[in-house]
């Protein structure tokens, strides 16, 4: 063998061996969720292959008991406006940024960036009695108004836009009547739709995948969102690993699909969204 | 608040109009409109952001001094007590130590994403298969994750069944002390965020003209000389905001050990020990002086990356 053959042969070895690294956990717990509690029982070993692999049992079971349609209904109203919140502050933002000069820009500009800096989880303490004080602890507009609140990146990727965006159409519009606001309603925002469509995926998995906020600021179990329903799971099903299986699949496929179906997009956008 | 903002906005725009087809409008109510404008599509996100990023930090520091519970009328100021705490319990202090094995899980993680994202740029069959592969633990969600991976470590789990294949029988519970937990935690942690450094590399990486990799093959440049010479000079900001996210990571560490064990056997990271002396031990006081503390290490963190690393602060400050 060559030293190039081989080399490419090592470049293959490694990237076969760092897929089954990622996918044997799942394929494990996709395995698991369609075994029966019998066969957990029988412990034949994690690697084994389910007696029917059409045994969807344990789906129904999590799905039912594990309240997963009211935890989807919580995630999917908060995903609405938080989405539709994000999409309108952020746009907002960016637009009154680059096309206005105003006095104390530099420093509205200042805040928005340093408040990048400061993690969300160092200042839970303090933010919990500033939502508490509004009354909002333990609602859906917990989540929502965090949500919308401090997402720097989203605005970056807006302004990112904008700036594109040819300030002749602008003028153009104002010759014909057309004031800031209609400006902005009627040729920034339509024109935004890439970035909207960005901002819409990034922030839609961050939402959905967040367990930090929803758990701290709704504990009732009717307001549970997929993760902390989820998260409950580890109380009544206890050791029963093939309902925890296939709560936990229920969870992922969302994702996998939206996944498989927006790939390009994606990478795009968390590479737009971290690099900022 | 977003509806205020927009009737507001409307109001304004109303106005302006109004005053628009009179032949002289009054330049000072003009003018003040023009003034205000940016203001009005600003209101709703600087309310936000104050209240809900600024506020609390300011009142977090104050609460830092003092030994409020969180729930009663009364708190007291007692100095930099908690301060003294944080840096002389034993106990509350350890929690940085944790940070430590995930610091290092970094390290790995971020040779790894640098290590495929270099492999996986240059023409590699079925790329973008493992590409998605790679990248798809990132948008898991962390209690799935967190579950996905209890079972991994599970006495006969995953782990223990893919060893006897391989003939080792192991006898260990793999979260069963603090160092194999923690080891055992760090690596999920790498599990789930490898693949987004390794896109943000990939990205960088095909940012770099082609040319460039053509000119130094016919200089007769193998592939070690062009990852020294042009990937690694051309991702380097990049790299940079990597190592820094890293660090904050690595220091603010929740999910993954809190969903998984609780804190227990040692693998209490300081955002669980916050939480838990905020919430069950109502030590707010105290809670808030550990944040206080975090906070300024991410910061300096991040303050040394901009020094070392002037052109990626550029690209940040770019927002202006």
């Amino acid at each position: 063998m060559t030293r190039r053959a081989l080399a490419r042969t090592l470049v293959y070895l490694s990237l076969i061996l760092a897929a089954v690294v990622v996918l044997l956990p799942l394929g494990v717990v996709v395995l698991t969720s369609l075994k029966s509690s019998q066969e957990m029982a029988d412990d034949s070993g994690a690697l084994t292959l389910p007696d029917n692999l059409l045994n969807f049992h344990n789906y129904v079971t999590a799905f039912q008991d594990g309240r997963m349609l009211s935890a989807f209904g919580n995630t999917a109203f908060i995903l609405l406006f938080a989405i539709g919140g994000t999409v309108l502050i952020g746009s907002m933002t960016a637009y009154a940024i680059d096309r206005f000069t105003f006095r104390f820009k530099k420093l509205v500009v200042a805040l928005f960036l340093i408040a990048a800096l400061v993690p969300g989880v160092t200042t839970q303490v303090a933010t919990f009695q500033i939502v508490n004080s509004f009354g909002l602890f333990d609602t859906r507009w917990a989540p929502i108004v965090l949500y919308m609140g401090t997402d720097i990146v989203s605005i970056y990727i807006f302004l990112q836009f904008v700036r594109s965006i040819p300030i002749s159409l602008d003028e153009s519009a104002r010759l014909d009547g057309a004031n800031t606001f209609t400006i902005y309603w009627k040729i920034i925002l339509p024109l935004l739709k890439p970035a909207i469509a960005t901002v819409v995926i990034v922030k839609g998995i961050t939402v959905y995948n967040d367990f930090y906020i929803p758990f701290l600021y709704m504990p009732s179990e009717d307001l549970g969102v997929i993760s902390t329903s989820l998260f409950r799971f580890r109380g009544p099903f206890g050791a029963h690993w093939e309902t925890i299986s296939a709560g936990a699949v229920l969870v992922i496929l969302p994702t996998l699909i939206v996944f498989l179906f927006l790939q390009r997009f994606i990478y795009n956008g968390f590479m737009r969204g971290a690099t900022k | 608040m977003t509806d205020t903002t927009e009737k507001a906005a409307a109001t304004a725009a109303g106005a302006v109009a109004q005053a628009a087809p009179e032949p002289a409008p009054p330049p000072r109510t003009a003018r003040l409109w023009r003034g205000l404008t940016p203001w009005l599509f600003l209101i709703a996100p600087l309310a936000l952001l104050i209240t809900f990023t600024y506020a609390p930090i300011a009142n977090m520091i104050a609460y830092s001094f003092t030994d409020w519970d969180g729930v009663s009328p009364e708190l007291h100021y007692i100095g930099g007590q908690n301060y003294t705490e944080i840096f002389t319990r034993e106990d509350l202090f350890q929690v940085f130590f944790v940070s430590g094995y995930y610091l290092a899980a970094s390290v790995v993680q971020i040779v790894a994403a640098l290590y495929f994202a270099t492999i996986l740029s240059f023409n590699v069959r079925f790329r973008n298969f493992f590409k998605g592969v790679l990248f798809f633990p990132y948008l898991i969600n962390g209690v799935a994750i967190g579950f996905v991976f209890l079972y991994f470590f599970q006495d006969g789990g995953t782990l223990d069944a893919v060893l006897a294949l391989f003939g080792y029988h192991a006898d260990h519970a793999w979260l069963g002390t603090p160092a194999s937990a923690n080891v055992s935690l760090a690596g999920v942690s790498v599990w789930r965020y490898m693949g987004l450094n390794f896109v943000l590399f990939l990205g960088a990486i095909q940012s770099i003209p082609g040319e460039l990799y053509e000119a130094a093959e016919l200089d007769g440049a193998g592939r070690w000389h062009q990852f020294r010479y042009i990937i690694a000079p051309g991702i380097r900001p990049v790299l940079s905001l990597t190592v820094i996210l890293s660090i904050s990571g690595s220091l603010s560490v929740f999910e993954i050990p809190y969903i998984m064990t609780g804190g227990a056997t040692g693998t209490e990271t300081f955002v669980i020990q916050t939480i838990k002396l905020a919430f069950q031990f109502n030590k707010t006081g105290l809670a808030s002086a550990a944040a206080v503390v975090l906070l300024l290490i991410i910061l300096a963190v991040t303050w040394v990356q901009r020094r070392l690393v002037p052109d990626s602060a550029d690209n940040r400050m770019d927002l202006g």
